[in-house]
Parts: structure tokens; sequence; C-alpha cells
């Protein structure tokens, strides 16, 4: 076992860190947001120009095929590269659902030069890219979308949009998305699936912001009256279009590497030597608390082996399995139980928000609610037990009334 | 033994319950919340006409309904419940309480029959920027310069502190630590002197305050209770505020399981409810358990609560049922919204949907006054003392 970089792995470390220091400011404190103060549209066009200047550096897609523009390299030097990245004050994360999970479905199952053309563009920054899955009626339970594509009938090559998507992250600044659709409701729920993508300012494309409890709109709905789909851009043959989606979702896999802020623990420290407790004391004194910080690092350690075996079974080649799902659920809730503890500490002035506070309180704030949102978004605590219960420890799984049925049946069941 | 609401109660709490469904609908709470106020003027102007609330706990004497500490839980539950945005709290829980434990005869009468006709509201000002919650949150002081009293100081969190009219704060004899020393006043909020600013609290359904005293001059009629000595009554007052504290948890704890309960049966996925999944109905079962637990300790702390007022053989335990309550009410209501978030799936992370209000309004309650870990560590002191 190493933990150390191999020596390939130092040399890349090296030039990320040579090339970063040359275009980008380092962070003052690990705690850094960037773009406080910025609106979310000029925090969107500062992210489209770091992704051009990442991409010019052969940085904006690490894992991508050397002839799509990325460097074909492996799962652990896109994680060194985000690793170093996240020492310097720059947008991270808008570009994270395009070239991550969206783009790469398009150059494994699309192969025209419109297409070509789209990749080249989303590498640097001059397209964003969004994932339209999620429905009103089909969350954690995908199979069940509803929104149809219908071939044309008079005479176009090409398909018909109609129907809902929700939970579309950034959909508003999205310049094409990609999207699931039904295609033939007389098959099994997953066999009657098609992707396409989608012009986001095409005719009949509407989108509205979501606002979340958090107060930001990140999210949105997306709705699709008559939108017309040229078939050059089917993503995929027809009915393999959760096939197409899966191999989004597998993607998601390259993220593991960044889900904690580094060094959490030395944050929680700082909160504690502000927390007085009278008598010359502080909360770096109480037994409790210590047993508090000693969890947060522990879990912190815990959660970054866990990483580490995903990353190591990537690089060989096999499937993360069980490592990648636990993983998940111990960040969400590793990240909440860092902002729960520096709210405990705050005491009374916890109530109040980081305009009083300063900026420095700005990351326990968004962790404190946000961190709700991760435990539900991209796979809820309670599905990912599923899976692991099912699939990774054998256990008999629960009676399902949805197998073994088309979706038309299911539809008039429900 | 009889541990329930009386028929009269219940049809208090009845009655609370329909009309705060009417007033304090969702719209109505994030109409309320926008606004750096806090609440509707038309609102609370029909919460005293129509069900003259601001009066419930007040002596008849004074103009007020005269009822007990339970009839005024049974109704905190409810107010709690729906997230009731108004200056009920403040001025009842805390300002009129304040008043009918230290007050002298004519403050009672000038001020109580007031608040009793709707037009006075008020609060209780008197932890510092320290946000502690005992005698020493305590950091304003007083002198005394001939037969006035000068009022120096800053507090913080103060429950509507920058729109109540009428300000009852607390302030410590220079030099003086700990329980001594401290007095009560009854302070007009436009006497010179007396700046207040609204807090962004990231709860927006209960408005904090700071609040500024520079040189702020009192003749001797502002004093309430006895000078230097008045921590015996305040904490007495703070004590009873932590028990109507709560009593609005363990509504809004109630509410979220059943806002839960609604969603997760409604809720369709994989061919049935989500409510018929048993990892649901298990989470649901705890958020029960939770809210029973909290219901019983406020419930007993009200009794205690009415006794130590008006005499009684449980008047000896309100300091500690206050704290047990508190300790139970905190926890279960926000594990309970947290809970309720899990369960609402992606509609629980956004803002239309009611969950993250309680969510946050749990957190805030959990703060105000002493939280869990606060309150247990008192009743350690009880235990082991």
């Amino acid at each position: 076992m190493d933990f150390n970089d191999s020596k390939e792995e130092a040399a890349f470390r090296e030039t990320c860190r040579a090339w970063l220091n040359d275009n980008a400011k380092r962070k003052a404190s690990p705690d850094e947001v960037f773009g406080r103060g910025m609106s979310a549209a000029e925090l969107m066009q500062a992210a489209r120009e770091w992704q051009g200047r990442k991409a010019q550096a052969g940085f904006g897609a690490i894992t991508w095929p050397e002839k799509f523009g990325g460097r074909g390299g492996s799962p652990i030097q896109e994680v060194i590269y985000r690793q170093e990245e996240g020492k310097y004050k720059v947008p991270v994360g808008a570009f994270n659902v395009s070239l991550g999970m969206v783009i790469p479905s398009l150059f494994v199952h699309a192969n025209s030069s419109e297409a070509k053309q789209h990749v080249n563009d989303a590498l640097h920054g001059k397209e964003l890219w969004c994932q339209l899955l999620s429905e009103p009626n089909a969350g954690s339970d995908l199979g069940m979308i509803r929104t149809k594509a219908e071939r044309c009938t008079d005479g176009r090559d090409g398909w018909i949009i109609n129907g809902q998507k929700v939970w579309t992250t950034l959909a508003q600044f999205a310049d094409c998305g990609l999207v699931l659709t039904r295609t033939d409701p007389d098959v099994p729920k997953f066999a009657g699936m098609t992707t396409f993508y989608v012009d986001m300012n095409a005719e009949g494309v509407e989108i509205c912001p979501i606002r979340q409890a958090n107060g930001e709109e990140e999210f949105n709905e997306v709705f699709f009256t008559d939108v017309f789909v040229p078939d050059i851009q089917r993503v995929g043959d027809v009915g393999a279009g959760w096939k197409v989606t899966l191999t989004g979702l597998m993607n998601e896999r390259l993220s593991i590497g960044g889900v904690i802020p580094p060094e959490l623990w030395r944050t929680t420290i700082k909160h504690m030597q502000e927390c007085d407790l009278g008598d010359g004391k502080t909360a770096l004194d109480d037994g409790v608390m210590r047993q508090q910080l000693s969890d947060l690092y522990l879990n912190a350690q815990g959660l970054w082996l866990l990483q580490c075996r995903g990353l190591t079974a990537l690089g060989q080649g096999r499937e993360p399995g069980a490592e990648l799902s636990v993983a998940k659920i111990v960040g969400a809730r590793t990240l909440q139980d860092f902002s729960y503890f520096a709210m405990d500490l705050k005491g009374t002035g916890g109530i109040l928000t980081a305009d009083d506070l300063g900026d420095s309180w700005r990351l326990v704030e968004q962790l404190w609610m946000g961190a709700a949102g991760m435990r539900i978004a991209g796979g809820t605590d309670e599905i990912v037990k599923n899976n692991v219960g099912e699939r990774v420890l054998g256990l008999p799984p629960e009676p399902r009334t949805d197998k073994g049925k088309t979706y038309k049946e299911l539809l008039s069941g429900s | 033994m009889e541990f329930r609401f009386t028929e009269e109660q219940r049809m208090i709490r009845d009655t609370a319950q329909a009309f705060l469904a009417e007033i304090s609908s969702s719209q109505a709470i994030r109409s309320a919340m926008a606004t750096e106020q806090g609440y509707e003027d038309k609102i609370w102007q029909r919460i005293c006409d129509e069900m003259y609330w601001q009066a419930v706990h007040i002596p008849e004497e004074y103009g007020g309904m005269g009822l007990g500490y339970v009839e005024l839980v049974a109704m905190l539950e409810q107010m709690g419940r729906y997230l009731l945005c108004s200056p009920f709290f403040s001025t009842l829980c805390l300002a009129a309480n304040a008043l009918m434990i230290a007050g002298t005869a004519e403050q009672k009468r000038h001020y109580l029959s007031q608040i009793c006709d709707g037009s006075l509201t008020a609060t209780l000002a008197y932890t510092s920027i320290n946000g502690q919650w005992g005698a020493g949150a305590i950091q304003g002081t007083v002198e005394t310069q001939g037969n006035n009293y000068v009022l120096n100081g800053t507090y913080r969190y103060v429950p509507d502190g920058h729109t109540a009219e009428l300000l009852i704060v607390a302030a410590r004899k220079e030099g003086s630590t700990g329980e001594k020393g401290i007095s009560l006043f009854a302070i007009p909020a436009d006497t010179p002197g007396v700046s207040r600013t609204w807090l962004p609290t990231m709860d927006q359904t209960r408005k904090q305050a700071e609040i500024v005293l520079e040189n702020v001059i009192l003749s001797a009629e502002h004093l309430m209770g006895e000078q230097s000595n008045a921590w015996p009554q305040l904490r007495k007052v703070i004590q009873l505020a932590t028990i109507a504290t709560a009593a609005e948890q363990t509504g809004g704890s109630q509410q979220v399981l059943d806002l839960t309960v609604a969603y997760t049966k409604e809720r369709v996925q994989f061919g049935r409810p989500i409510a018929s999944f048993q990892a649901v109905k298990h989470q649901a079962a705890d958020m029960m358990l939770r809210t029973e637990v909290a219901r019983s300790a406020v419930y007993y702390a009200a009794c205690v609560a009415e006794e130590s007022i008006n005499g009684g053989p449980l008047a000896g335990e309100l300091a500690e049922a206050a704290s047990v309550a508190k300790s139970y009410c905190s926890d279960g209501y926000f594990n309970n919204a947290s809970d309720a978030i899990q369960l609402h799936g992606g509609v629980g992370f956004t803002w239309e949907y009611d969950v993250h209000l309680y969510f946050k309004r749990a957190k805030s309650s959990e703060l105000f006054l002493g939280n869990a870990a606060y309150h247990r560590e008192l009743v350690a002191k009880m235990l082991l003392d």
C-alpha cells in the first residue's frame, strides 16, 4: 500500500501546481469561497473564462481521450488536479456536470460532426450543458419519466418532445441539455427510453428557476412544449436511453475526490478557540467538544480513505462498488456534522447570518442548510442504503410491485 | 392521576388551532417574514380584536382574561405549529411576565392594561453580545445620578427589540458580577439614548434586534423590583419564557411530523407510496416518539409554571421543569425538522415547501434561552448539588 504520489503522479502534481501558480490567485484561507458579491450571471461568466483557460493548457478535462481534447489521463490525475485547484480562488463546479457526466455520453454514443463541435465548445467553456433527467413524478424512481419524444409525421427527420423536467442544475445558463425521454410505453420502463440533446434556446423550451431552502436558485424546472429535435441530435439508439444515462452516472464517480473542503478540522479548531466558556477556558478545554473535534477528524480521514480505495479500483480499471456509495453518505454527514458543530460553538450568535457575522461564517452558513440537500440530491441516503443492502450485501429485496410490467401498465396502476 | 387538559383547555387549544390555520397560512408566514417588522399589523389587530390573546394570562384586574399557564402553553403549542409571526411571544411571554413578577403596582396598572387593550407591544432585553442566557449574560450597567438612573450597554438577540414600544431591560451595578447587583427597568422605546437595530437572522420568522443604550436617563418610577436585587425575579421570568419556548417547539415538532406523514403517503415511487417503505416508517415513528416525550415534558412544566405563579406544591420545581422541557423540546424539534427535510426528498430542499421554515425556527429556538447542552448542564448541577 502506498498513499504517496507515485513518481508519475508527483510529476503531474508539480505540473498542475506550476500552471496554477502562474494563472490563478491562491486562497488566503482554506474556507475562502470564490465569488463573494458576484451575481449568478457574473459567476457563470467567470466560470466560462476559467474553463477556457484550463482547456487551453490541457487541464480542461483530464480523463477525456486526447482526440476530444483531454489528456487521456487517469481518474487519479483528475483528482490530483482538483486537489491543487482547490487551493486557488477560482470558480469551481459549474462545468462538472457538463464535462463530467453529460459530454462523455456524447463521445461514447454520438458520432456526428455537430456532436464533435459541441464536445469541443463545452471543453473550452463556450457551451454549458445541463442534464434533464428527474421529473416531478420520477425522482428516486427515475424509470417512471413521462416526458415523451414522438417521431415527426410531417416529413421532417426528427422528433417532437413534450413534458417537464425538474431539479435541472444551471439550466438557466445552459446552452444545451441532454434529455431522457419516453419513446416506447409498451415495454418495461427502462427499455423504452431514448436520449437526445437539445438547444436550451429552442422554441418550446421554457426554464423556470426553483428557489432552494438556502435562498439560492441553482435548480430549475424545464418545460418542453412541442420542441422539435432533429434525429441527428439523438444520442445512442432508440430505446438505449437508460444505457446512455448510466454512462453519465458512472462518470459521477470522478467527483469523489473533491467532496470535502480540505482540512475542515483546522477551521473547527479556530471556532473552538473563539468559543469562550468563561474562567479563561475555551472550547479547546472541554472534553466533550474535544471528542467532537476528533470525530470530525476521524470522519474526514475515513472518507478520504474510502475515496482512496475507490480511486485505486478505478485506476486499475475496476468498478469502485460499495466504497463509492458509502462515501456519499459519509461525506454529506461529515459536512453536516462540521457545520452543526460550528453552529454549536458559535452559540447564540449562530442565529445570525454571515451578513452580520462576516465572510468567514459564509461556509458554515452554506453547509448548515446545504448539507441537508446533499443527503437527498444525486441519490438519497435511503436509496443508497437500499442499493448497499441489496446489491452489495445481497439482502433479499423488498417485494417490488413494479417489476415485470410495461411502463403503460405501471402508469395506470399508480 | 389526571395529567391531561380539562375540557375547557381542550377548547382553547382547538379554537387556537382553527384560528391559526386561517390567519397563519404558509402565505401569511412568508409575507410577514419578508418584512423587517416581522408581522402584519392587520393580523395582529385581528388577533387582539377577535381572540383577545394579548390578554390571555394577565390578571383580570388589569383587563386580562386571567387564564393560567397551562392555557397559555396550549395556545403557544399551536402558535409554534403555525409559525405565527406576531409580537405575542415577546409581549406576553417575556415582557408581561416580567411586569407581573417584578412590576410595581403602578407599572402593572399602567402597562398591563395597555398590553391588554392591544395598544402596547413590549419585550425583554438582558443578554449582551456574549450571547449567554444566565446572570452572566447581563453586561449593561446602571449608575445612580441623584434620583435618576443612567443606563449604558449593548443588548443582543432581543425578540422584536426593534419594534417593541416598551423595553424591559436588565442592567447591573458597575463592578458587580454574577447574580448580584442586577436591576430591572421599564423603558419606553422612544426614550432618548435608546437605539435599536434589526439583526439579520437565518430564521426570518422570529425577528431579533440589537439595542444600544447610551446614557439613558430614567427617573425612579422606571425601576422594577428591588434595586440591585432583581435577579431572583428575572431568573423566574427567564424560566417561564423557557417553558413558553418549549411549548412552541413542541407544536413545530408535531407539525413537521404531520407534514411528513402527509407527504410520504402521497408521494409514489416504485409503484407505491414511499410511506410503505420500512426505512421511512421507522423514521416517522422516531419523530413521533420525540414529539410525545417533548410534549409530556412541556405540559408538566406548564403545570409547574402555573403553580409557581399562583402557588402550589410544584412551585419549587420550576428551574428543573424548565430545563428538562427545553432540552427535550430543542433536540426533538431540530431532529424532527431535519428528518422531515430528508423524508420530503428533493422538495424538502426547496424554498417553496414549508419544511425549511421549521428547520430554521427549530435551530433559532434551540439557541434562544439556552440549547439542550446548556440545560442538561443545569440539570446536572441541580442533581449533583
